[in-house]
């Protein structure tokens, strides 16, 4: 038997040392890792672990200039069921489909699914959801979220839009106010494992949400209302494509209605018009459909203004001195440029006329001279100088811009066809904010239905400016335009638009859309009152009207019919008019 | 010396024993000696080692086998078994196992080569158990007390041959078969490097010379330092072998977050959580599914995280404290082949815990090495029992004079 001899000692001894030399650098390591370098593992592993779910802020409410709430929120509930929590699942069966008025079967086969969370309906209501959640079964979770809500359903629908999935605006007033209204979202940090399962033992700590601002319209949904109506009413009677209304306050830019029929439903703003089977279009034609029916004609088109723009040519010929309102014409039925013959809706000719009489006749052959006279380069000057060149600015998404000859291509026919609104485009709004600022002193504003945000209790946080440019036209030619457009309604083409009592201003336009000949038209009228002080402008559009198409016959009346309603609600006093 | 604590008044009595004739021994009243301090250790150890593993496996366990207390279950099992073993194991004179030298070492092979047979269990990707009777087994586990019995018996029956060149290839060239067998039949890399140390350690306490060992171990770090050197100077070629990218992700783990460094930056996330005072037991978050095998060779970092620092130490210190006493028993030991019995234990267990911690710590590149009587591994416990059965009987054979 061999001995334990002292050097095999004396190497065991060696070897303990050995072993503890390297523990305690171990120990050393440990040190290092947990004391030094926890803060920036710890850091790491608890973003591993943790998950962040979004608590949806109330998204601000849209009201109307006299409070009416156009855009709301309403709580709906999503009713969701984890399975490894359920208790009594027979009774969670009977209670959720008695509750959620689903049949027992479908909840079963959702209650009885393995896995993690199963949403069983969502969309419910919140009195459904707190009914359920009074009930306290096990496994049953009730998780309350907004969803958007429009009282009105339709009104107004292509200017206020909708939201999507994520509360965010998708077009409209929507978008154009988002950072007003979305608020900021609230978090729940909770802890999960690595399959992402949540552990109800690890607590969770929140982030309350702040909810949007109010945002407060200059749009009224009286008159909108009245507007739609008329607008529904003459689209079906005259079989048109669509009626569009724009009204608003020359003095300011602030719109009180933008009616665009057909409108459409806010509450299910996917679901295209009756008589389009979506399911036999393509996702893109679906999309395009869809896009169609959103889209807002007063300020996403572009039209052919027709006479209506004869306004601004006479507001140009004023101002440039180029003609005088007692100068004398003579219509014989068309007028000659180069080698054109351009015709005046009046076959016959209005024989000798004076500038008076050319705009209240609407007569071709006038504007074209007073066209002519003005002379390309300062025509195209006061276009730049009425802001006809450059979009209005209206807080709304897409407006499109206008569609005019380049300065050098224009010659004397192009100038003739400007004088009388054709051969170029521009919108609705365009037309309407250009008009606003001749007859408004000579101020050119910016269009807009936002007016102010608001905090929950009513309070403003912050009042919106608009660009106003003054003096666009002299004082004198805006009072004597004033004084023309009057006489346009009381002797003139406009007369359809009359109302004893009141001053009322405006121009007619018949305009025949591209390409020539197909027989289709855009009727309107452009009106305002009371004509000496103008406190509301309305441009009135009926795209592709079937049988009478002049807008002296068609558009005027319904201006008219609007005026008689909204003129008394606006508190326009009637009055004695002094001339006939 | 004073490493010798705890018995040293009763060493200073003993010496005389080997002075005086084997007959005046025998009417001597002596005593025998028993480790209970080590004992008790390994019990605590055992204990703790279980509630852990527990805290450890409960979620893996209810999530993958059905029953919360599953990978506990197996482990008190073979705890139990081991404790048994280890009791039979230290009443027996360590002696006897001297004729199972050869046994030992030809079972141990024919073990490792039944692998391979229909006997085989795979599992996670590797072949490295055995079914006998309806239990699994490991056969590297049985291999570490296999070489251990039979190494100490080798060098003793080689005598006075252990100082010569020859004695010591002889001895080696018996060695590398079996853990060149474990490297090649069961693709287990660490029980190979494990056996070899054993076998290392318990020839550098045989022989007199220090030359050898000292060079072998210059000899390892400089090749170990070549290669880290070329792998961070970033001068490997093209089609990197796997080994290698395991070092390159031992380097900056973050840079291989999802694959090579994974596991590594897991088990850095649940130490570095533990800070100071850990989370409290059960309270991990990276055994959760975060930490893949967090019940095997991660146990000690979901220790760190639920434990703290504190807690590290505490398993650390009863570590030190189990080695120390095989120390003092291999020193102490009657023969050497007792001496030699105790310090193969004292390599295995010591060798698997250094390198355990180092790797959890990322000092070293990741390779799958377990945590003695903590990390889940039913072969392991039982065989570990056995080997510390061993090393009290050899307690047992220190004599103490009244």
């Amino acid at each position: 038997m061999l001995k334990n001899k002292t050097y095999n000692r004396k190497k065991i001894w060696i070897i303990f040392v050995c072993c503890l030399a390297a523990i305690l650098g171990l120990s050393a390591r440990l040190v290092h890792l947990m004391i030094f370098k926890s803060e920036y593992y710890m850091e790491k592993a608890e973003s591993l672990h943790e998950r962040e779910r979004d608590i949806k802020a109330a998204r601000g409410k849209i009201v109307d200039s006299k409070g009416v709430v156009l855009a709301d929120n309403k709580t709906v509930c999503t009713i969701s069921v984890i399975h490894s929590q359920i208790k009594e699942a027979e009774k969670v069966i009977e209670v959720l489909a008695k509750e959620l008025e689903l049949d027992e079967e479908t909840v079963r086969k959702r209650v009885e699914k393995f896995s993690a969370i199963e949403r069983i309906k969502t969309n419910v209501e919140k009195s459904v959801g707190d009914k359920i959640r009074s009930y306290n079964l096990a496994g049953v979770k009730v998780d309350e979220d907004y969803k958007r809500y429009y009282p009105f359903g339709s009104l107004a629908s292509k200017v206020i839009g909708f939201t999507g999935g994520d509360n965010q605006g998708i077009i409209g007033l929507e978008v154009m106010y988002e950072e007003y209204l979305k608020g900021k979202n609230g978090t729940i940090l909770t802890m999960t494992d690595a399959r992402g399962v949540e552990l109800s033992e690890q607590g969770e700590s929140r982030v309350e949400p702040i909810n949007g601002n109010t945002l407060r319209l200059s749009l009224d949904s009286n008159i909108q209302k009245y507007g739609e109506q008329l607008a529904k009413k003459a689209m079906e009677a005259k079989g048109a494509d669509g009626v569009g209304i724009l009204v608003m306050n020359p003095q300011n830019g602030e719109i009180m209605a933008m009616v665009n029929v057909p409108e459409f439903d806010l509450n299910d703003p996917f679901t295209l018009p009756v008589g389009m089977d979506s399911s036999l279009l393509t996702n893109e034609e679906r999309q395009d459909a869809l896009n169609k029916m959103w889209r807002n004609g007063c300020i996403n088109d572009t039209y052919e203004p027709g006479s209506t723009f004869k306004i601004i040519t006479a507001a140009a010929g004023l101002e440039s001195k180029s003609v005088s309102v007692n100068d004398r014409f003579h219509c014989p039925g068309f007028v000659i440029v180069d080698d054109r013959k351009i015709r005046c809706h009046k076959v016959g000719g209005h024989g000798a006329e004076d500038f008076i009489d050319g705009i209240k006749n609407s007569c071709n052959p006038v504007f074209v001279d007073v066209g002519l006279r003005i002379g390309p380069e300062k025509f195209y000057n006061y276009f730049k100088q009425l802001g006809l060149l450059t979009k209005t600015n209206i807080d709304l998404p897409g407006e499109a811009g206008t569609i005019m000859h380049k300065e050098e291509n224009i010659g004397p026919v192009e100038l003739a066809t400007i004088s009388f609104g054709q051969s170029f485009q521009i919108t609705p709004i365009q037309l309407a904010t250009t008009v606003s600022s001749i007859i408004n002193g000579g101020t050119r504003v910016t269009p807009h239905f936002g007016v102010a945000v608001e905090d929950e209790n009513g309070k403003i946080i912050k009042k919106f400016q608009f660009e106003e440019k003054k003096h666009i036209v002299s004082k004198e030619t805006s009072e004597t335009m004033k004084e023309l457009l009057e006489k346009v309604v009381s002797e003139g083409s406009g007369k359809n638009a009359y109302i004893e009592g009141y001053r009322i201003g405006g121009k007619t336009a018949t305009s025949q859309t591209l390409p020539r000949g197909s027989g289709r038209y855009i009727s309107s009228f452009l009106g305002f009152a009371p004509a000496d002080n103008p406190q509301i402008l309305t441009l009135l559009i009926i795209h592709n009207p079937q049988g009478v198409y002049y807008g002296g016959t068609i558009a005027a009346p319904l201006v008219k019919e609007l005026y008689e309603n909204i003129l008394p609600y606006l508190e326009v006093e009637k009055e004695e008019i002094s001339e006939k | 010396m004073a490493h010798r604590a705890g018995i040293q008044k009763r060493k200073k009595r003993l010496r005389y024993i080997p002075k005086t004739k084997e007959g005046i021994r025998t009417k001597t009243k002596t005593e025998f000696f028993f480790d209970y301090t080590l004992l008790f250790a390994i019990v605590f150890l055992l204990c703790f080692g279980l509630v852990m593993l527990y805290s450890v496996s409960y979620y893996d366990a209810s999530l993958n086998k059905g029953s919360s207390t599953w990978y506990l279950r197996k482990q008190a099992f073979a705890s139990v078994l081991g404790l048994v073993g280890m009791m039979v194991v230290a009443n027996i004179d360590y002696h006897f196992w001297q004729k199972f030298a050869v046994p030992a070492y030809i079972v141990s092979v024919i073990l490792i080569l039944l692998v391979k047979t229909k006997l085989g269990i795979t599992a996670n990707g590797a072949t490295r158990w055995i079914s006998i009777f309806g239990l699994s087994l490991q056969p590297a586990e049985v291999a570490k007390l296999g070489m251990i019995v039979f190494f100490a018996s080798m060098i003793c029956k080689m005598g006075g041959a252990i100082r010569t060149r020859k004695g010591i290839m002889v001895l080696l060239g018996s060695a590398v078969p079996i853990a060149l067998l474990i490297y090649i039949v069961t693709k287990n890399l660490s029980s190979a490097i494990i056996i070899c140390g054993i076998v290392i350690l318990m020839l550098f306490v045989a022989s007199p010379h220090y030359k050898y060992f000292i060079l072998g171990g210059v000899g390892v770090l400089g090749i170990a330092s070549a290669v880290v050197l070329v792998v961070s100077q970033g001068l490997l070629p093209e089609g990197t072998s796997f080994r290698l990218t395991r070092v390159q992700a031992w380097m900056n783990p973050e840079a291989y977050p999802t694959d090579q460094g994974f596991q590594t930056l897991q088990a850095l996330y649940a130490i570095g959580s533990g800070g100071i005072w850990g989370k409290g037991l059960g309270e991990s978050m990276q055994k959760l599914g975060f930490l893949p095998e967090a019940q095997n060779d991660m146990v000690f970092s979901i220790i760190c995280e639920e434990l703290g620092l504190f807690g590290a130490f505490s398993i650390i210190m009863l570590f030190l404290l189990i080695i120390w006493r095989f120390m003092v028993i291999a020193n102490n030991a009657p023969d050497l082949y007792g001496a030699l019995l105790v310090v193969g234990i004292l390599g295995h267990i010591a060798i698997q815990v250094i390198l355990n911690l180092a790797v959890v710590t990322n000092t070293i590149p990741n390779t799958g090495i377990t945590l003695p009587f903590i990390s889940y591994g039913g072969s392991s416990i039982l065989f570990l029992l056995t080997e510390i059965g061993l090393a009290l009987s050899v307690s047992r054979g220190i004599r103490l004079e009244k």
